[in-house]
């Protein structure tokens, strides 16, 4: 039994070398891994510029998975800066200067020039200007215009100006108030202000006679009046400004204001710096139609108001459309008359 | 002061989703609301990786320049909060932020989106008493002297919370013990000009 030990153990000896040899492997494999060059052709892929490329452009391709329910983003939403910057270097800047800008101008024109006065006595006879349908449309729109830019300017610059007078709470529920007004008003806005268009659209097709309203700059300074048919060259500008940067508004706006149609972040960044130009600029523009049409020009307000425009009114500042409807002037005296008795518009224009 | 940051070290996420997961259950935030996400990009393919992502809490954070009221806020420490109360749901933080971090509970006509909701950093938010916080903004660990929840839950360390400059020095000794010749930027082919892996060694 002594005698036989040794070869016994030798079965040992080939499995010894097996692990010696594997062992060895084994070392020889952490060796590589310290070695830079194998290391990285091992390593997990790059997370390189390539990829990083392609994160940036938004393109996800096939395998992009994103664990978030109901996710529709990519990874990282490289457009978001450029809207930030948009908006708070140019866009907002751009509301402000005009805005404030036109309240300049509009001031200073009054100082300067003032009110512009009838250059001949009234005459006592009416025309119909606005029927009833538009002035109701004209000051539902306008109203809501109003409103609509007030709370639309409380989003874009409130917070510099409200939280440090108010503090949080009346801020937290001024802002909450002026949001809900914005979005439920808004369609509402745009809606009437397509049907106003729509009903204004014959009067205001520009003419040859518009051109040299506006090379005389429309009458607005100095002795004179340009030819001008039943809208003038300004009003004619302020209607495609509401048909073409008006529209622009409203449909950014419901873009901004019906989220549940699934519309991207990038399509609304749009929709937001478009809704924010236009709206700013027609704010401003606005403030130059009220301008006028209150206190710039003696009696243009009672026409909007009461329907009705002075003959003299009409002679000098619609010739044109005058020279058409002349003969419907009517005495004030009937228009009262007619108004009490509550038969409403007497057919002259509209 | 410290500055909190996230990093999530994309070689060693393996998209497990232990953080959203870790994250819900921290925060009890709403249905539909998931406050971190795991993005795979090429998953199935030998190039695939993974990342989470939350809020970053930026330094120079777009969701608070744009704002219209101001719920959106930094702390000293870099961590960026909401408060609820101000909220109006008007998306333009969604709009701005580079991480699709904020999230609202609603998506709905005349822009009824609800109060808006996102990473706290586990550092809760605005209000009178600790269980309101916790209705409305989730745990508040950071005030227990514990980090968020997602990260402390990572099973591979790969979401690493916490002191910026401390974050930085682990993820610079990864670097290091990986003896990439080009750190974590391996596959960079300017990686060599840019000598990252000898920054690295220098200051690790």
């Amino acid at each position: 039994m002594n005698r036989s030990t040794p070869w016994r153990a030798l079965w040992r000896l080939p499995l010894l070398l097996l692990a010696l040899v594997a062992s060895l492997a084994v070392a020889q494999l952490a060796l590589a891994q310290a070695d830079p060059e194998r290391e990285a052709a091992t390593a997990v892929p790059a997370v390189d510029a390539d990829v990083w490329r392609q994160i940036k452009s938004g393109e996800t391709g096939p395998n992009y998975r994103d664990s978030r329910y109901a996710s529709d983003y990519n990874l990282i939403n490289a457009s978001g800066e450029t809207w930030r910057m948009l908006r708070e270097r140019w866009v907002s800047p751009f509301g402000v200067i005009v805005i404030v800008g036109m309240i300049a101008v509009i001031a200073l024109f009054y100082l300067m020039v003032g009110r512009k006065k009838l250059d001949e006595p009234r005459t006592g006879r009416k025309l119909l200007r606005w029927s009833l349908l538009v002035r109701s449309l004209h000051w539902t729109v306008a109203s809501l215009f109003i409103v609509l830019a007030l709370t639309g300017l409380n989003l874009a610059y409130g917070k510099a100006v409200f939280r440090p007078i108010f503090g949080d709470g009346a801020w937290a529920a001024m802002m909450s108030g002026t949001k809900l007004i914005h979005n439920y008003l808004g369609p509402l806005f745009g809606i009437l202000l397509v049907v106003l268009l729509v009903r204004l659209l014959a009067d205001n097709i520009p003419r040859k006679h518009d051109l040299a309203w506006f090379a005389k700059g429309g009458g607005l300074v100095g002795k004179g009046h340009p030819d001008a048919g039943f809208a003038n060259g300004g009003e004619k500008v302020w209607y495609w400004l509401l048909a073409t940067a008006g529209i622009a508004v409203i449909v950014s706006g419901l873009v901004l204001d019906f989220p549940n149609y699934g519309q991207g972040r990038d399509t609304m960044q749009w929709a937001n710096l478009i809704h924010g130009v236009g709206a700013f600029g027609l704010t401003a523009v606005a403030l130059g139609h009220i301008y006028i049409g209150t206190l710039g020009t003696e009696g243009s307000f009672e026409g909007m108001a009461t329907g009705y425009v002075d003959e003299t009114w009409a002679k000098e500042h619609h010739n044109l459309w005058y020279d058409e409807v002349k003969d419907q002037a009517i005495p004030e005296a009937q228009v009262n008359a007619a108004r009490s008795a509550g038969s409403g518009d007497q057919p002259a224009s509209g | 002061m410290a500055t909190m940051k996230f990093m999530c070290d994309a070689e060693r996420c393996i998209e497990c989703n232990g953080c959203v997961t870790a994250c819900k259950n921290a925060n009890e935030v709403d249905w539909g609301i998931q406050r971190r996400r795991v993005v795979t990009l090429n998953d199935g393919e030998p190039s695939e990786v993974s990342i989470s992502v939350a809020c970053m809490h930026c330094d120079d954070a777009p969701c608070i320049a744009v704002c219209p009221t101001e719920t959106l806020y930094q702390r000293d420490d870099g961590i960026v909060l909401h408060d609820k109360d101000l909220c109006i749901g008007c998306g333009y933080c969604l709009y701005a932020c580079p991480f699709g971090a904020p999230q609202f509970p609603k998506e709905n006509a005349f822009g009824e989106r609800g109060k808006m909701d996102k990473c706290t950093f586990c550092a809760g938010g605005p209000a009178e008493t600790k269980e309101e916080e916790y209705q409305k903004y989730g745990a508040n660990r950071i005030a227990e002297g514990k980090l968020p929840l997602c990260a402390e839950m990572c099973s591979t360390k790969a979401l690493l919370a916490g002191d910026a400059q401390e974050v930085a020095d682990i993820f610079r000794q990864r670097v290091v013990q990986r003896g990439h010749k080009d750190g974590a930027w391996s596959g960079n082919p300017r990686a060599e000009t840019d000598s990252l892996a000898y920054d690295a060694t220098q200051q690790g």
